[in-house]
């Protein structure tokens, strides 16, 4: 690997409506196997934050460089080379449901194969073969003719991260990966997300709810309320105080 | 329970119960006035069912001789114009579908500009589209294959458009963030989504269009409305009651071939 693959925000601000800021001068920087939970309250702009990193939402101001290529002035085509760089795990886990798992993880691809291969089914041999090794490590292996709605959550979000592994992303992002998972189910999908980016030297964002799950398994925790960062540092390191000024009031920490 | 026992509550408030009132009263002033305009003849409305008497007898017995040299033709002529007229809707009710789609094409000139041409070719009959095909081709299979081919396209599109609109926008956001151009995404975001609604109509539009084309030959679009305008025409009775038997039996086989096969595929 050339350098090392990272992310910088610097200075973001969303705005849906003018004078009214979700995101309000937001800057972090993220490299090389390090993983991040963004924690913070709903509708405190997680979502949007990790939206306008690949500008599936448009930032109002502010840059986000993905390994040192500016992703924020870019658009048409460029954006969307550049948007193969960074691959993105949903808490719905947006496959397309009627098409097999291997059609999935292989769709992971489709910002590099051509529509018409894409449609002829030709995706080239190596894409193939790593989508089979992936699975394999996924223990997904026995079901990649099944499909995607046939499935357990926890076996479909495997499948959503396998698909943005086929990126080879210089990034990875996860909105809420483990919302719709039982508790069991969440910690496994922590433990692959971790590894995964640990192994191949990706770095990890991940919006998360769950504070005790983003503690265990994180080495940095970032504390978003009302837009702005109100925490950035080690998980060890966040007390109750800094709980209390994310999400506002104490009863529900007794 | 003292305090509660002075609540009181009605299915409707006041105002909802006038509203109510005057949409009923609506409909019977409506049903008195087009009572009116219609002007029914007693003596032709207490003639009625010696007439249908009269026309059952001419009717018997059927002669169902006629039907391998004079129907049958005409009846696979039938079949093939709706077949290729609902294929010809297809190809033509696709790319309008997608354009009226609001989540694909975010252009509202062009959304309406979609509805426009979904709506005219609705509101216009078979038999009128048909008239103007016969007058532009000429009668025969051809005409009739265009006419059900634009008469479809308004039901088709429509129904593909409203397909396409209640897609789960997760899977096309995921293809977007993976960088897939737009071709890629439609065709592995969209339209796996689609499929099964895209066959249903498919089906649902060539069981009607089996029924259109067996009528649209009244006024020389081809198939077996032709030969039924002829027997009408010479007071084949006999003939007419083979005719209108075939129509019916081939709807039926239609009807059950159609639920068959959807049933394998959704």
């Amino acid at each position: 690997m050339a350098s090392t693959r990272s992310i910088r925000v610097e200075n973001l601000v969303k705005e849906y409506t003018a004078g009214k800021p979700v995101l309000n001068d937001i800057s972090f920087t993220v490299s090389g196997k390090a993983s991040v939970a963004i924690i913070g309250p709903s509708g405190t702009g997680k979502s949007t934050l990790i939206r306008c990193v690949n500008k599936l939402i448009p930032p109002t101001a502010g840059n986000v460089y993905v390994s040192d290529e500016n992703i924020t002035e870019l658009s048409g085509k460029a954006l969307r080379q550049a948007r193969r760089k960074i691959g993105m795990v949903f808490q719905e886990f947006n496959l397309v449901e009627r098409l097999s798992v291997m059609e999935n993880v292989l769709s992971g691809r489709l910002g590099y194969v051509s529509p018409w291969r894409a449609w002829l089914r030709k995706y080239p041999q190596q894409d193939i073969d790593r989508a089979f090794e992936l699975l394999e490590s996924i223990g997904l292996i026995d079901f990649f003719r099944q499909r995607a709605d046939s499935l357990s959550g926890g076996q479909r979000q495997r499948v959503g991260i396998a698909r943005a592994i086929m990126q080879e992303p210089h990034v990875l992002l996860a909105d809420e990966p483990t919302s719709s998972l039982d508790p069991k189910t969440s910690v496994e999908i922590m433990e692959l997300l971790v590894a995964l980016s640990e192994e191949r030297g990706i770095p990890l964002i991940i919006n998360i709810h769950d504070v005790e799950l983003a503690k265990r398994f994180t080495s940095r925790v970032i504390g978003l309320s009302k837009g702005g960062i109100v925490y950035d540092g080690s998980p060890s390191a966040l007390t109750n105080e800094h709980l209390k000024e994310i999400y506002g009031g104490e009863d529900w920490l007794q | 329970m003292s305090s509660a026992s002075n609540h009181t509550w009605n299915r409707f408030t006041l105002a909802q119960r006038l509203a109510r009132f005057t949409v009923f009263l609506g409909f019977a002033v409506a049903l008195s006035a087009s009572l009116r305009t219609v002007e029914v003849i007693p003596e032709f409305l207490y003639d009625a069912p010696t007439q249908v008497i009269d026309l059952l007898g001419r009717m018997w017995p059927l002669d169902l001789s006629y039907y391998p040299g004079g129907i049958h033709d005409a009846m696979v002529e039938t079949l093939h114009i709706a077949t290729l007229g609902t294929l010809l809707a297809i190809v033509l009710a696709v790319p309008v579908g997608i354009m009226g789609a609001n989540n694909i094409v975010r252009l509202p000139l062009l959304n309406w500009l979609a509805k426009l041409i979904l709506v005219s070719s609705r509101s216009v009959n078979s038999l009128v589209w048909a008239l103007l095909f016969v007058a532009i081709f000429g009668p025969g299979p051809l005409a009739g294959t265009v006419c059900i081919g634009f008469r479809s396209v308004g039901f088709v599109g429509k129904l593909f458009a409203e397909a396409l609109e209640e897609v789960n926008p997760g899977p096309v956001e995921a293809l977007t963030a993976a960088g897939a151009p737009w071709p890629s995404v439609f065709l592995k975001g969209y339209w796996p989504q689609v499929v099964p609604a895209f066959w249903a109509i498919f089906l649902f539009r060539w069981d009607i269009n089996v029924r259109e084309s067996a009528v649209i030959g009244l006024v020389g679009a081809g198939g077996v409305g032709m030969v039924l305008d002829t027997a009408l025409n010479l007071f084949y009775w006999d003939r007419v009651s083979v005719i209108l038997l075939s129509i019916f039996t081939v709807v039926v086989l239609a009807e059950l071939l159609v639920t068959k096969i959807r049933k394998h595929i959704i």
